[in-house]
């Protein structure tokens, strides 16, 4: 019995070391910008960093424009395939799992080519349209995780009955969609958000080919020309993405005990 | 004019056709089931009228007017599930206000109402809890309150008891019936639990193969069974078959000897039919005399009387009689005659 504890206390042991240690080790170099003592220069630089501000504020922005778009494509789409036409499911799930098949590069230069200067679409021409290029495209790489979020969502629940039963009960399809399926799968939709989150606010071949101020290109703009800030940086970055977790836990467990008739 | 009226309905999915040439009419405030062996397409017909399915043929109208043309949300009518199906995320109150909400009553009246349901259903003490946090039966009286809070014209119920204990089930079944009639709601009723429908029901429609094999009151279904399916899904009687033979009196012959049959019977001579004999209308009788002969194999004593079961050539027969009317000679093993009166066999006839 006592050795038993003991391997599970190990391995586990192990496996937080495998993890923590490289972090620790970031952490411990993003303190040492001064020469002979530990100090916060490197955080001071970072957050004093006029482009850090922007390219993060940008990044955010567009990563929740792209769960709102993700969102809208997925839910309704994952909803109708499960109630209407199961069948075609494994199509869309095949659907679903090509952006992790073909790389990025090829959607940027797709979008590049179709919807150039001089197409019948200039979407690159101006800073918006490229924008909205960009939220597609990120969209379009989220999409295996939302879709899979969601529709585990779905199936965590009798969603054909439920469905049914609000609307003998007078409910129309929009009804049916904001009232009883989103509510009940808020936990997957939190999930699969806070994955697009994160992919968005990381990614860099998309925002780099169409050449706009996101924080990816910025992370490694500064790893390529500074020492001590890209690890600050990391540091920042992970603490965010701590924060947006915590915030997503706190809210799903609040928001479900806040309806009230 | 009925309440209700199907006429024609025919569904099919893909090559098989689940309902065929189904006819119902339903009057105002009438309990009527649809009772029938798994797979006789009673809930197809019930989503049928509930909006969740299109027959490919024939009409279903409420009050006069054909509902096909409607969708589920706009039929006004309240389903009770076998499931529950109540919204996990709301409480019990929200559940039942769902359907005053959807149509924008009130605040104060779907309070008013909500309450006055929950009431109703005896868990006006639990409208603040999750449904996860109540028992089956009391999501199915909930779910119960839920479907008739928005007032619908019709309720139909998809064996909405049996998920639920047995206990349960008979307490929720006079339950559902006592408010049924207050409510005077015309409902539809599934079930293939026949003493459930005869319990409930003021007509029974008993299935088989997507078809209405017999539509009557309960008393009706028990007793004189139309046919052959229905007297053996019933259970009730004994069903006997063997051949027509007509001379100067007209028999039916089978394995464990003959009946006596009144004459209206003679014109199916050479034929072979089913009849059925209710258990009270058999009797004991000297074996030398008897026209059939067949042998004890068990009694059962039933409290006023006993059921005696006797093996008859290949058909096993049910007799019932007062314990003090069974002679002496009644006994398991032994070997004894068995009479009936002319008029008290029924003619089965095989609808196929
Ligand atoms: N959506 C569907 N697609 C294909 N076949 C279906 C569908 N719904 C029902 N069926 C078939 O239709 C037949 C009748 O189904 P139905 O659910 O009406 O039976 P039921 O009488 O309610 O049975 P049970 O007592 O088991 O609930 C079954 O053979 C079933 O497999
Ligand atoms: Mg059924």
């Amino acid at each position: 019995m006592i050795g038993k504890r003991f391997w599970s206390w190990t391995i586990f042991a192990l496996a937080a070391l495998y993890f923590l240690l490289p972090l620790v080790g970031m952490l411990e170099f993003s303190l040492r910008a001064r020469r002979g003592a530990y100090s916060l220069d490197a955080y001071r630089n970072v957050l004093n960093d006029a482009q850090f501000h922007q390219t993060l504020g940008y990044s955010l922005i567009l990563s929740m424009s792209t769960v709102v778009l993700g969102l809208l494509i997925v839910a309704p789409t994952a909803f109708w395939v499960q109630l209407k036409i199961p069948r075609i499911r494994p199509l869309v799930e095949f659907i679903t799992l090509l952006p992790l098949v073909i790389p990025p590069i090829v959607i940027a230069f797709g979008y590049i080519r179709l919807y150039n200067t001089s197409s019948v679409l200039p979407l690159t021409g101006s800073a918006r349209g490229t924008d909205l290029l960009l939220t597609a495209g990120y969209a379009t790489l989220s999409l295996p995780y939302m879709y899979r979020a969601i529709d585990t969502g779905l199936r965590a629940i009798d969603i054909r009955t439920l469905t049914e039963a609000a609307q003998s009960l007078g409910a129309g399809w929009m009804t049916v969609l904001t009232r009883v399926v989103l509510p009940n799968i808020s936990v997957a939709i939190l999930s699969g958000s806070f994955l697009t989150f994160a992919i968005v606010i990381g990614e860099y071949v998309l925002a780099a080919l169409l050449d706009r101020p996101a924080f990816g290109p910025y992370m490694v703009w500064m790893g390529s020309n500074r020492a001590y800030e890209p690890a600050a940086l990391a540091v920042i970055s992970f603490g965010l993405t701590w924060a947006a977790m915590a915030a997503i836990q706190f809210l799903a467990r609040r928001g479900h005990h806040s309806v009230k008739v | 004019m009925p309440f209700i009226e199907m006429t024609a309905l025919k569904k099919s999915f893909g090559s098989t056709q689940v309902v065929r040439d189904f006819e119902l009419s339903l009057g105002k405030g009438e309990f009527v089931s649809l009772l029938g062996p798994s797979g006789c397409g009673k809930t197809t017909v019930l989503r049928m009228v509930a909006g969740f399915e299109t027959p490919d043929v024939g009409d279903i109208r409420i009050e006069g007017e054909s509902v096909l043309r409607h969708r589920a949300s706009q039929r006004h009518i309240g389903m009770v599930f076998q499931s529950y199906a109540l919204f996990p995320n709301l409480t019990v109150a929200e559940n039942v206000a769902f359907g005053l909400k959807v149509a924008r009553a009130a605040v104060a009246e779907t309070r008013h109402r909500v309450d006055e349901m929950l009431e109703m259903v005896g868990l006006g003490a639990m409208r603040d809890r999750y449904p996860y946090q109540l028992s089956g039966g009391q999501q199915q009286r909930v779910a119960l309150a839920r479907a008739i809070a928005p007032r619908p014209r019709v309720l139909l119920l998809d064996e909405p008891l049996s998920a639920l204990d047995a206990k349960i089930r008979a307490a929720l079944r006079s339950e559902i019936r006592t408010i049924q009639r207050q409510l005077g709601i015309t409902t539809l009723f599934v079930t293939h639990d026949q003493e459930e429908a005869l319990s409930m029901s003021d007509r029974i429609v008993v299935m088989n193969g997507g078809k209405a094999e017999q539509i009557g009151p309960p008393e009706a279904i028990y007793n004189r069974p139309g046919t052959r399916f229905v007297a053996e899904f019933i259970g009730s009687l004994n069903v006997i078959e063997g051949q027509i033979v007509a001379g100067d009196s007209t028999h039916l012959v089978f394995s464990g000897g003959r009946l006596d049959l009144l004459p209206n019977f003679a014109g199916l001579a050479g034929q072979s039919v089913a009849v059925a004999i209710r258990p009270q209308s058999l009797r004991f009788c000297a074996e030398e005399q008897a026209l059939m002969r067949g042998v004890v194999r068990n009694i059962e004593f039933l409290g006023a009387f006993s059921r005696v079961h006797v093996s008859c050539g290949s058909a096993n027969l049910l007799v019932d009689g007062f314990a003090r009317d069974l002679s002496t000679n009644v006994t398991v093993g032994s070997p004894i005659g068995l009479t009936v009166r002319s008029d008290e066999i029924l003619h089965l006839f095989d609808n196929k």
